[in-house]
């Protein structure tokens, strides 16, 4: 897994709610497309018109935010799917972190799976993010900091964010979670066999 | 102390040790393996030089993208053949018990499961798709995962995992007229929201609940996740015990008596205690209709179609713009009435023999609509046999649908099968989202009695009144 530290960079201000995985990466596209390729179609729906041109209406088009490195979003981003595909894209893209005030569940748990970080603020903060970042677009930058913790708005100020300890270690280090699991193989094995005796009829 | 929810009950006796910080590792007794998430997860299996540590415990089947046209082969939707040769070849090489494409047990991921017996009570059950949480509607923990965590799961036997909070939705009376499962869990995702379940474990309860046959059930739990809870769950009684009796995979014998025991116990204690709770009075409830791109937006289907002026704040007017644009509809008219191009009846949702009767009872005697392309994809080769034994195929085909082979189809379109660009298509799956269908596709989602009745009057209808 890609270690996180911080990022600073310009943040997209895509603020809308519910934006399912199914948005963030069309299926087909994990069908038959390599991981580290699904970078360019991500949010193409959004992105590109039916002819297959960029759609200049789409936030995402915009110059100043074409590569941008953090992505603002309303509730519940990464709802739906369980794609992880929704993950590589957004990374694919180059999104290192993604600020909005809720994530779907599985989405959440994938992001630490690959060191994407999903930080929660409450939407007025996002809004105040995004207010500051379209005051100068292009030129307002947004610091997402794991080790402290805190998000460094466009005109400085800090605001702190919640992270669990153990995904926030987890990021800083890039750590392998199956390795870590593997040191518990006896605990593992000695409860397979207590519940081979309890529960007889799960095990086929 | 309180006594213990049904989701506490089973979470608790599976936590093989506490990692400290609320996060514990959790076994999984389940998992299943479909072709687009399965063959991925056990070549990164290999990849990272481990091996399945249990493969009797794990299942597969393919079901996403394999076409569904009758006569089809391997390779009828060309992307999909090599993720269906190496999930042969993997299952093969590692011993994993493999249901074929056109074989008995095969089909959509989750009817299969609760269809052989794989799933049952009181386990813990996964699979790379969110749609896991139907199985919840037997009473195991199930819940969809990303890639990494079923690899996780494939080498471990175990996932690292916090424990949700508790929801109890309860259903109290009796269905009106017309109203069916999916008529419920709409209801409750447009009265609730799309995340009101987010962080949360569901346990869906009461009067009607209790009612319902388990196909039913998982119709409600598969929608869990629309709500954002990544599993649904109803505690196992009488009705499930009858419903998995006999099945492939499930206990025998004195194995079986053992068994019921210790499922009887499972149910939340009556001093449980849930962080939240919803109840829905079932006199309220009609069938149900989605308008938008969400599965909270949603309308009775006598209802009128939303004006964004009205929304109850800045950034849901904003959504409910963008859904009526690219829906194509009008704020303030009826919902019933609009024009629709195609119906699909199929999906984890609703596919399963109930489904394809209830469909089939509105069809009997009509004739769809001759601008609408309507198509029936039974959930299993076992759903198909058994259709096909009542008459339902001959049924639907004498009423111009297209009957097909068991898949996701239309419901994913991760198999080529997608609703036009810009038509708009009454579905009896899980997501209106945007593209959902296929790119530029209009869903709308309802119940396979509505979607019936949507193909014969060749727009929007109230099943009530056809």
């Amino acid at each position: 897994m890609e270690k996180f530290t911080k990022v600073t960079g310009v943040a997209a201000p895509l603020m809308r709610q519910n934006v399912d995985t199914d948005l963030i990466i069309r299926i087909e596209r994990l069908v038959g497309t390599d991981r580290s390729d699904l970078g360019p179609h991500c949010f193409e729906q959004l992105r590109l018109k039916a002819d297959g041109t960029a759609d200049p209406a789409c936030v995402l088009n915009h110059a100043a935010y074409r590569d941008a490195p953090i992505l603002l979003a309303a509730e519940n981003f990464g709802c739906g799917s369980s794609r992880e595909g929704a993950v590589w894209a957004l990374m694919g893209a180059g999104v290192k972190a993604v600020i909005a005030p809720s994530y779907g569940d599985i989405f959440f748990n994938n992001c630490f799976q690959n060191g994407l970080l999903p930080v929660a603020l409450p939407i007025a903060e996002v809004e105040r993010l995004a207010e500051e970042t379209r005051a100068s677009p292009g030129n307002a930058r947004v610091t997402v900091d794991l080790e402290e913790h805190v998000v460094v708005s466009p005109t400085g100020r800090r605001i702190a964010f919640e992270i669990e300890g153990r995904r926030r270690d987890a990021l800083l280090q890039g750590l392998d979670d199956i390795a870590l699991t593997l040191k518990h193989a006896e605990t593992i094995a000695g409860w397979q066999n207590a519940d081979r005796a309890q529960r007889p009829w799960v095990w086929l | 102390m309180p006594g213990k929810t049904l989701f506490d009950k089973i979470w608790d006796s599976h936590v093989v040790a506490d990692l400290g910080g609320g996060v514990v590792l959790l076994h999984i007794d389940r998992h299943l393996l479909h072709d687009l998430s399965g063959s991925g997860a056990l070549k990164e299996v290999e990849a990272k030089g481990y091996v399945p540590a249990q493969p009797q415990l794990a299942f597969a089947t393919p079901d996403h993208a394999i076409s569904t046209r009758a006569g089809r082969t391997d390779d009828t939707f060309p992307a999909g053949g090599p993720l269906l040769r190496g999930l042969r070849q993997r299952t093969s090489k590692y011993g994993i018990r493999l249901f074929d494409m056109g074989q008995d047990g095969n089909g959509i991921v989750h009817v299969v499961g609760p269809e052989l017996g794989i799933t049952l009570p009181g386990t813990t059950l996964i699979c790379g798709d969110s749609h896991t949480c139907t199985h919840g509607g037997l009473g195991a923990l199930a819940f969809g995962v990303g890639s990494s965590e079923l690899v996780h799961a494939l080498a471990t036997q175990t996932l690292v995992q916090r424990k949700p909070k508790r929801l109890r939705v309860s259903f109290e009376g009796k269905l009106p007229k017309g109203v069916t499962p999916k008529d419920m869990i709409l209801h409750v995702i447009g009265e609730i929201g799309a995340a009101a379940g987010t962080g949360h474990a569901v346990e869906y309860a009461g009067s009607a609940i209790r009612a319902l046959p388990v196909e039913g059930r998982l119709t409600i739990c598969n929608l869990s996740i629309e709500m954002g809870a990544r599993t649904g769950m109803v505690a196992p009684d009488d009705t499930t015990f009858q419903y998995l009796a006999g099945r492939d995979f499930a206990p025998k014998g004195a194995l079986w008596d053992r068994a019921v025991e210790h499922w009887r116990t499972l149910g939340s204690d009556a001093d449980a205690r849930f962080d939240r709770e919803h109840t829905v009075d079932m006199a309220r409830v009609v069938p149900q209709i989605t308008w938008g791109t969400s599965p909270e937006h949603v309308v009775a289907v006598d209802g009128l179609i939303p004006d964004p002026a009205r929304a109850p704040d800045e950034n849901r007017r904003k959504a409910w713009e963008a859904a009526l644009a690219y829906q194509g509809l009008e704020p303030g008219k009826p919902i019933a009435g609009t024009r629709v191009d195609w119906v699909f009846i199929g999906s984890c949702t609703n596919s399963r023999i109930s489904d394809l009767r209830a469909a089939a009872e509105v069809a009997r005697g009509r004739q769809r609509a001759a601008h609408v392309n309507a198509w029936v994809v039974p959930g299993s080769e076992r759903v198909k046999r058994e259709a096909e034994a009542e008459g339902l195929d001959k049924v639907f085909t004498a009423a111009g649908f297209e009957w097909r082979e068991p898949g996701c189809s239309m419901c994913v379109a991760s198999n080529g099968e997608t609703v036009p660009r810009g038509q708009r298509s009454v579905s009896t799956s899980n997501r209106n989202f945007v593209g959902r269908q296929g790119p530029g596709a209009r869903t709308h989602l309802a119940s396979p009695a509505m979607a019936a009745a949507a193909a014969i009057r060749g727009a929007i209808a109230d099943v009530r009144t056809l």
